[in-house]
């Protein structure tokens, strides 16, 4: 299996490169930043398959990264993984595309399987992606050749 | 008026301050003493009118009924007072008109003078006498039943008034003749300026008719008297002919007046009485009070006996409708301490729900790194098989990461407790939500022998509310109600239609009850009996729940006895209360 190109996003430094280790000792290595500014950056260099969101930070908050993220770059799954976390803020991040919504602290073996699933997701839809842009190939190839036939 | 209204508005304010400015539900004795002012502000408000309107119609009465008594008595002494002065005025003139019509000679015979006095006594009776003096004072003629021509009246006082005044009218005397009478004297001067006296003598038993034309009552009296008290005819009680009146002289007055006096017995009397103008006589006539007034007493015993009743009733009906107030304001007043109440019950349990919420925020993050910390140990030592005391390290880190999990439980129920959770409604059936939950407890219940007795109302409406959230509520409450009952308990639920527009669902367990002061925290978080097993948000949480979907839960609880949860749902599904 590829590798999954993980990205993990939390200001509390402690907690995060801990959480990498952990992830990286059961095969998922990640990169690791600590504010929504370098989350947004990161993405944009090298765009992750997943990406594990806290939501809030200092300066640009998880709920915007989610949103310019998911906007700019809709095959990136996000995870929410926070501790302030309120009903609402689920609701919303779902409606924003989030993948799933965890609250602090969090079994790594639960997020681990969450991240995997995401993965997973991506793949599928990447395929399911690939399959209509052909579709649209086929579309415009036959466009052409009405075009000949008359 | 203003200053009325001022002191009124005072004792008012003074009186009813009780009622503001306290928070408290008012004692007892607070109401007592409220009540006993009312009732004396208004017993006094009603009775000091009534009272001073007996008093008055008492005075007027009385005076109206005076009135009527003097009045008639007064117009009865006028009339004859009148009778007596025509009488006197008829004498006169008479002896006036002898004395002038007839020369001195012709009178001085007295053949002449005899007959003039037949023809006299014929026309008016009462003449005893008639008698010609010449201006020295000599009896020159006499006409009567006594021998007396030629007496010599010179020295004697009347003769001399006459000859100066005119005329003379005497006061009534015995004289020579034994018997009550008095003297008319007239004097006469022809042209030549020779001056004689015609004397008559009258009978005064005349009086006694004239007084007795009156036709006074039998304890009244009437009587003559002279100016100096001498009575002149004889009365009834104060004494006979030419006796002086025992009562003092009144002020002299030649209309008839009327004085309210006593008499020489001490009785209580109304005496009317006129002077003569022409004369100096007075006409006097005597009223005892007490039988006038007879009538008078009658009235003022129903007066009183009304006024007695009427302040009787006027106590009784502000009694009862203090009463009546005092009630109605102590229900109102304890209705609107139990709404203060209820809302600083709310109040309170929203600011703790947001101290929780924040509070539990805050702990999430570093129990986070805890986790992934305590993960990573374990991890390293899975990694490690030769680490000495490997299987320690391994069960101690076990140990914490089981303290973080049961942390996180806490925190994240203390988040559920503050969370604003959005209703979701839907049409259901109560009985069905309750026995869906209830078989979730069934298995626990058959355990330990617990008895679970259902009575639902079949009958019920359908009713839009929040499934999981009621699923939720009845949990909590059965829950706690397994926890309460010993093994082989019992718990009753039964479902049934309340007023006003309510369902009511109630829980009644025969476990271990609850204190006083545990019911009064029972829906306050972090408030637990299960020291060490529970959260303290279960009934908290219970309690949200059922205020956001417009519903109420009351708890009543005997130590010993048993507790019993009630809650009410609304028929119709309300505005969601604030969150």
């Amino acid at each position: 299996m590829k590798k999954i190109k993980l990205l993990l996003v939390d200001d509390e430094e402690n907690f995060v490169n801990t959480l990498a280790e952990r992830m990286k000792m059961r095969d998922v290595p990640s990169r690791v930043v600590f504010s929504g500014e370098e989350a947004l950056e990161a993405v944009k260099v090298e765009a992750p398959d997943v990406m594990v969101l806290d939501l809030r930070m200092p300066g640009i908050d998880g709920m915007d990264v989610l949103r310019k993220v998911r906007k700019a770059h809709p095959h990136v799954q996000v995870i929410i993984l926070t501790g302030h976390g309120t009903d609402l803020d689920e609701e919303e991040a779902k409606k924003l595309g989030a993948f799933h919504y965890h609250k602090k602290p969090i079994d790594i073996d639960e997020l681990l399987s969450t991240v995997k699933k995401a993965y997973r997701e991506k793949i599928e839809d990447a395929m399911v992606a690939a399959t209509f842009a052909q579709a649209g190939e086929f579309d415009e190839a036959r466009k052409i050749m009405d075009e000949d036939g008359k | 008026m203003r200053a009325v209204a001022t002191v009124f508005k005072t004792i008012l304010r003074h009186s009813f301050k009780d009622l503001h400015g306290s928070e408290d539900i008012l004692s007892p004795e607070r109401y007592v003493s409220l009540r006993r002012k009312i009732v004396g502000l208004m017993a006094v408000v009603a009775v000091v009118p009534l009272l001073l309107m007996a008093a008055i119609n008492y005075h007027e009465y009385r005076a109206a009924l005076g009135r009527e008594i003097q009045n008639p008595l007064r117009i009865l002494l006028s009339k004859t007072k009148n009778s007596f002065e025509l009488f006197l005025a008829e004498r006169t003139s008479t002896v006036s008109f002898i004395a002038s019509a007839y020369p001195f000679e012709e009178l001085a015979q007295e053949k002449n003078l005899k007959h003039i006095f037949t023809v006299m006594t014929q026309v008016f009776d009462g003449f005893v006498d008639l008698g010609l003096i010449d201006e020295n004072g000599v009896q020159v003629s006499y006409a009567g039943p006594y021998p007396l021509a030629g007496k010599h009246y010179a020295e004697q006082s009347w003769f001399s008034q006459v000859m100066i005044r005119g005329t003379y009218i005497s006061d009534v005397f015995m004289g020579y003749r034994h018997f009550p009478h008095m003297i008319i004297a007239v004097r006469h001067m022809d042209e030549s300026g020779k001056n004689w006296v015609v004397r008559a003598t009258i009978d005064t038993t005349r009086f006694d008719r004239l007084i007795a034309a009156m036709s006074l009552e039998p304890d009244s009296d009437a009587f003559l008297l002279n100016k100096e008290g001498i009575l002149q005819t004889t009365s009834n009680y104060y004494g006979k002919v030419l006796e002086r009146l025992p009562i003092p002289m009144p002020t002299q007055s030649y209309e008839a007046r009327l004085v309210e006096t006593q008499d020489q017995r001490g009785e209580d009397i109304y005496l009317a009485y006129s002077y003569f103008p022409e004369s100096d006589f007075v006409l006097m006539a005597v009223k005892p009070r007490g039988s006038a007034l007879k009538t008078w007493y009658m009235v003022k015993g129903d007066l009183l006996f009304i006024f007695v009743l009427g302040v009787m009733a006027i106590f009784l009906v502000v009694y009862k409708m203090t009463d009546l107030l005092i009630q109605r304001m102590r229900e109102s007043e304890e209705r609107r301490e139990l709404a203060f109440r209820q809302v600083e019950h709310a109040q309170k349990l929203s600011s703790i729900g947001r101290l929780a919420a924040g509070v539990a925020h805050e702990i999430n993050n570093p129990l986070a790194a805890i986790n992934e910390k305590a993960g990573l140990m374990k991890d390293l030592l899975g990694l490690r098989p030769d680490f000495p005391d490997r299987e320690r390290f391994i069960t101690l880190a076990d140990a914490i990461l089981k303290s973080i999990r049961r942390c996180r439980d806490i925190t994240h129920r203390m988040l559920g407790f503050a969370r604003r959770m959005d209703v979701s409604y839907e049409e259901l059936d109560i009985n069905e939500v309750l026995t869906d939950t209830l078989s979730f407890l069934d298995q626990e219940a058959k355990h330990r022998g617990v008895t679970i007795v259902r009575e639902l109302d079949e009958s019920l409406p359908r009713i839009k509310s929040d499934r999981g959230q009621l699923q939720q509520v009845f949990l909590n409450i059965l829950n706690n109600a397994l926890a309460a009952v010993p093994d082989d308990g019992r718990i009753e639920v039964k479902t049934g239609e309340g007023v006003p527009d309510s369902l009511v669902i109630s829980f009644q367990d025969n476990g271990c009850g609850m204190s006083q002061d545990t019911l009064e925290h029972v829906f306050e978080p972090f408030f637990t009996t299960k020291k060490g097993t529970g959260t303290g948000l279960g009934l908290s949480i219970t309690y949200g729940i059922i205020k956001k979907l417009g519903g109420d839960i009351a708890v009543t609880s005997k130590q010993g006895d048993g507790t019993l949860f009630t809650v009410y749902l609304p028929k119709t599904a309300r505005k969601e209360a604030a969150s």
